[in-house]
């Protein structure tokens, strides 16, 4: 799995990087850390190794302590996912608001599980925790959209919208 | 000129009363009076900075903070990261709160531990052996699967077993202060957290050998010893050689005539002495490569000079063991309703819902 | 109508922007603070205020902040914690996209009182959205003077930086966020040094809660005392709450501590009651770590006298019949809600989200969640009540972090309050396990 070529940011993001970086006092560029992987995850969609070292390069720091970080957060995507990635809140006060069945309706509705991309690639289902809008729930996240007091039909409007 | 003695600490750790310096933890003074009262470490390591607190083995109670202070700390406190104050009184093998936590902390560690003991390279100088025999029950509560990981090669040199660690962190701060450039190190997080290269890296480093002797457990053993021999039937010499890289202080550890292994020197908590290179260890492995020393000093309580696991290696409080003994609560599983649920875990119905959420209890 | 200190505008169109937000007396606060007031002066009416760290622990602020070491030529630190992720907590989410300048004004005054010169607002990942909305407000309040060099002439320098975690929850946990802050994985930090001596960057720092930073604006315009004369007891001024789960009006309310729970729950102004139809079976009333209760202690404290929502109150009776007011996270369970399955989920809840570092909680939490998940579906044993309760002992206190704390309070809770139901669940797996299947036996309101 090395697909070092071509894994450059944007000189838009670059530039990014460096406004970042220079946030912080000096010598503490390993601040950096968690919005350059944001940043990357944008432009490469999940973190390959070959992101994650050149990540690491950017910030002149060891490939393990990108690795090791970007494992701990679980926004990151360590595995390739679809153009969607449909992140649900399996939490209590989400299920309370009747999350579970809007969600196995959502995966019924695309035939896969958590976990799962569909496959056209369109499509990747991610169940996570809380994401703190428990009294607007249910609620999923695609990237950073927040969509919220989701019931089946909602899901379906969402889906097909996505879809075209 | 008369030398200025920096005023000195007194502390009481199980009855037994010691004086320290000033910055001194509670685990270093402990150590000071000696192994019955030096509370038990899995993730402490003392020439390791940074290391501790982690494995909570060594939470002890402090009944009196100080002697200005004298109010008791209202939580257990990893004796190996506090430091002491004047006038402290530490509760250790002899608090049952301590006893308690501590029986747990066992269990907690061996929930997902192998138990592989008999093919395991670390038996008899593992310290997961020695903190369970001396501080847990022998009968264990888990009844879930345990768990496992998709196992990964780390080099020639080093066999990683993950499912045995620990997660103490030593090798970590082992690569980060030892050698030059740290490869490995501790990948996701919660229960399955593991010390991983990542995507198959090897570790290779003139001091990467090093993770094999800090490690407490068998997660990190030494491939070129691999099935070798158990520890207990090997004889350790000490022996040196003229080194560039490291200071060649080893011990030799003798099948026969053979040097079937190449360690550092440890001390009596079992920690490094002198950090040594791979060359001493993995390649001079005759004895002419080595100038002889004699006999290693072994510790009394340590199964390489007894042989086995005998009664009583290190002395406790008698107070300790019969509390244990008490304090293990048996759980009342004989209520009437058993019989009930021996018939209905009969019925064909209640297999059919086992089969049906089987995939909730396979992780 | 009661007193609004954090979200009077909060309805106001374009309260987001500065413009708006200076109609309504925005950045007065700021004014009064740098121009008229020294840094001490500030701390000192925090103080008086008494207003609590309303992230869950409820410390004092103006305690905190008085305990921060300022040795000579080292920077100190202010970082905001806004990294609320606790089940059933969304009040900051709610302050931060609807009137982000209240957070950035209180930032300024804050960090002025701390002597920072620069300061963190550490935000959830998840809420990249609003991370752009409080990146928008800084640039407007620097374009406008209150940030940057010099701020109004005063000489005082802050530069405000918002920072996105990664998705971990422990992140809220201070130590763990300030590591994760510096670009590493979210362990929290043994304890001491306090960050108030070695903090971000092993420099002193402060690190405050969302709502509390919100508040400082409106204690420097009126004043602590006028802060402390609202709410009851020590539990000063408002406080937001985040209601969810099974009650007509879910949402963000902000209430003057001592309000009454009865009133709380029912009135109009507030929950609306528990879902028309329906009967209160079960309160956790400040966010998923604290003790569950059953509807009737939620209401009325073990002696019979009505409870109020405030910190003394709640907490009235420990462990035993009482709660906590945590976070404010207000979650409402009626009859069809099922005990051992919120339980469960709770649990795997915790397990997700330990850092994995020390043992009790790394092992802990996953064994409580395995336990949960064979009662929940059908294949428990009556010991297993018992060992859940052993196991949630033996974590309690053990740990580094309250995490561990967190992970056994809402397992400790539910078994003491609804043992019957894990009984019964036990006892007849083939009907709990049914769809939809909830214990009857359960005491409602």
């Amino acid at each position: 799995m090395t697909e070092n070529n071509n894994i450059v940011f944007t000189p838009e993001r670059l530039a990014k990087v460096q406004e970042i970086i220079a946030r912080y006092p000096e010598g503490r560029q390993k601040s950096a850390l968690l919005p350059v992987l944001h940043l990357a995850q944008e432009q490469f969609a999940w973190m390959s190794q070959g992101v994650m070292d050149y990540v690491a390069s950017l910030l002149s720091i060891k490939p393990v302590e990108v690795y090791e970080v970007a494992s701990f957060y679980t926004m990151f995507h360590l595995e390739p996912v679809g153009k969607h990635v449909i992140e649900y809140c399996r939490t209590g006060p989400c299920v309370l608001m009747g999350g579970e069945e809007v969600f196995s309706h959502l995966q019924q509705k695309l035939g896969i599980k958590k976990g799962e991309t569909t496959a056209d690639g369109l499509f990747t289902l991610k169940e996570v925790e809380c994401l703190a809008a428990c009294g607007w729930g249910p609620c999923f996240q695609i990237r950073e959209k927040y969509y919220m007091h989701l019931n089946n039909q909602k899901v379906d409007e969402i889906i097909e919208e996505l879809s075209k | 000129m008369e030398d200025i003695k920096p005023t000195m600490f007194k502390v009481t750790v199980d009855g037994v009363e010691v004086e320290v310096a000033p910055g001194t933890t509670i685990m270093q003074a402990a150590r000071q009076i000696g192994p019955e009262v030096a509370p038990p470490a899995m993730c402490y390591y003392e020439p390791l900075k940074g290391s501790g607190g982690k494995c909570r083995a060594c939470l002890v109670k402090v009944a009196a903070g100080s002697a200005k202070d004298p109010r008791p700390m209202p939580k257990l406190v990893a004796s190996c990261i506090t430091p002491v104050q004047d006038g402290m009184v530490v509760e250790n093998f002899t608090n049952p709160q301590v006893v308690e936590a501590r029986k747990g902390v066992v269990e907690f560690l061996l929930l997902n531990h192998p138990l592989d003991c008999p093919v395991c390279d670390q038996a008899g100088e593992c310290h997961l052996q020695d903190f369970a025999f001396e501080n847990g029950v022998s009968t264990t509560r888990y009844e879930e699967e345990r768990r496992t990981f998709e196992k990964e090669d780390i080099g020639p040199y080093i066999q990683l077993h993950m499912t045995r660690c620990v997660l103490c962190y030593r090798c970590v701060y082992t690569a980060d202060q030892i050698t030059d450039g740290r490869v490995h190190g501790v990948m996701g997080r919660g229960d399955h957290a593991e010390i991983s290269t990542y995507i198959g890296r090897a570790i290779d480093n003139d001091f990467s050998g090093n993770v094999i002797d800090v490690c407490p457990v068998g997660a990190l053993t030494d491939k070129t010893y691999r099935f070798k021999n158990r520890v207990w039937f090997s004889k350790p010499v000490d022996a040196h050689c003229d080194c560039d890289k490291c200071s060649g202080k080893v011990q030799l550890w003798y099948r026969g005539d053979e040097v079937i292994r190449v360690t550092a020197r440890k001390n009596e908590w079992g920690e490094v002495k002198e950090f040594i290179c791979n060359t001493c260890r993995f390649e001079k492995k005759k004895t002419s490569d080595w100038v002889i020393e004699g006999p290693t000093k072994v510790n009394r309580a340590s199964v390489i000079s007894a042989n086995k696991y005998g009664a009583n290696l290190i002395k406790k409080p008698d107070f300790a063991l019969k509390l244990a003994e008490s304090q293990y609560k048996k759980i009342d599983d004989s209520r009437p309703y058993v019989n009930e649920m021996a018939e209905i875990k009969q019925s064909e119905d209640y297999k059919a819902l086992m089969q049906k959420n089987e995939s909730f209890f396979k992780k | 109508m009661s007193l609004k200190i954090l979200t009077e505008h909060c309805s106001t169109p374009g309260i987001e922007t500065l413009e708006v937000y200076r109609k309504k007396g925005g950045y007065t606060a700021v004014e009064k603070a740098l121009k008229k007031m020294t840094p001490d002066e500030v701390v000192e009416e925090v103080k008086k205020s008494g207003v609590r760290g309303r992230g869950g622990a409820g410390f004092p602020m103006g305690m905190k902040w008085s305990f921060l070491a300022k040795p000579e030529g080292v920077p100190r630190y202010l970082v905001c914690n806004a990294d609320e992720s606790e089940p059933g907590t969304f009040k900051d989410h709610y302050l931060m996209k609807t009137i982000p300048h209240l957070l950035v004004e209180g930032m300024i005054i804050s960090s002025y009182a701390l002597g920072a010169n620069k300061s963190f607002i550490y935000v959830r990942g998840e809420l990249m959205y609003v991370i752009r909305i409080l990146e928008k407000a800084i640039e407007e309040a620097k374009a406008a003077g209150f940030l940057g060099k010099n701020i109004l002439g005063s000489g005082y320098d802050l530069e405000l930086v918002v920072q996105p975690g990664g998705g971990a929850y422990i992140c809220g946990e201070e130590t763990a966020l300030l590591e994760s802050l510096e670009g590493k994985r979210g362990n929290p930090r043994n304890k001491p040094p306090f960050p108030a001596v070695k903090g971000l960057y092993q420099s002193p720092t402060v690190v405050n809660n969302v709502e509390s930073i919100a508040t400082v604006s409106w204690i420097v315009n009126n004043g602590g005392e006028a802060y402390a004369a609202v709410g009851v007891g020590k539990s000063t001024g408002t406080k937001l709450i985040s209601a969810s789960g099974h009650i007509n009006k879910p949402g963000v309310y902000e209430i003057e501590l001592g309000l009454s729970c009865d009133e709380f729950l029912n009135s109009d102004e507030y929950c609306g009651g528990v879902r028309t139809g329906h009967r209160l079976k079960a309160v956790v009333a400040g966010g998923s770590s604290v003790p569950i209760v059953p509807g009737s202690l939620f209401l009325k404290n073990a002696n019979g006298e009505d409870r109020l929502m405030s910190y003394e109150s709640l907490s009235d009776g420990g462990f035993a019949t009482g709660t906590m007011l945590g976070s404010g996270g207000f979650i409402v369970f009626d009859e069809t809600a099922c005990i051992v399955r919120n339980t469960w989920n709770f649990s795997r809840f915790y397990e997700h989200e330990s850092c994995g570092q020390c043992s009790p909680c790394r092992e802990g939490t996953g064994w409580m969640q395995k336990v949960l998940n064979r009662i929940e579906h059908g294949k428990g044993s009556m010991s297993d009540i018992d060992l859940l309760v052993d196991v949630s002992k033996k974590i309690e206190g053990n740990t580094i972090c309250p995490l561990g704390d967190a992970a056994a309070w809402p397992v400790a809770s539910a078994i003491r309050h609804f043992r019957d139901e894990f009984e019964w669940h036990i006892k007849h797996p083939l009907e709990a396990t049914k769809p939809g299947a909830v214990y009857a036996g359960a005491v409602l309101v």
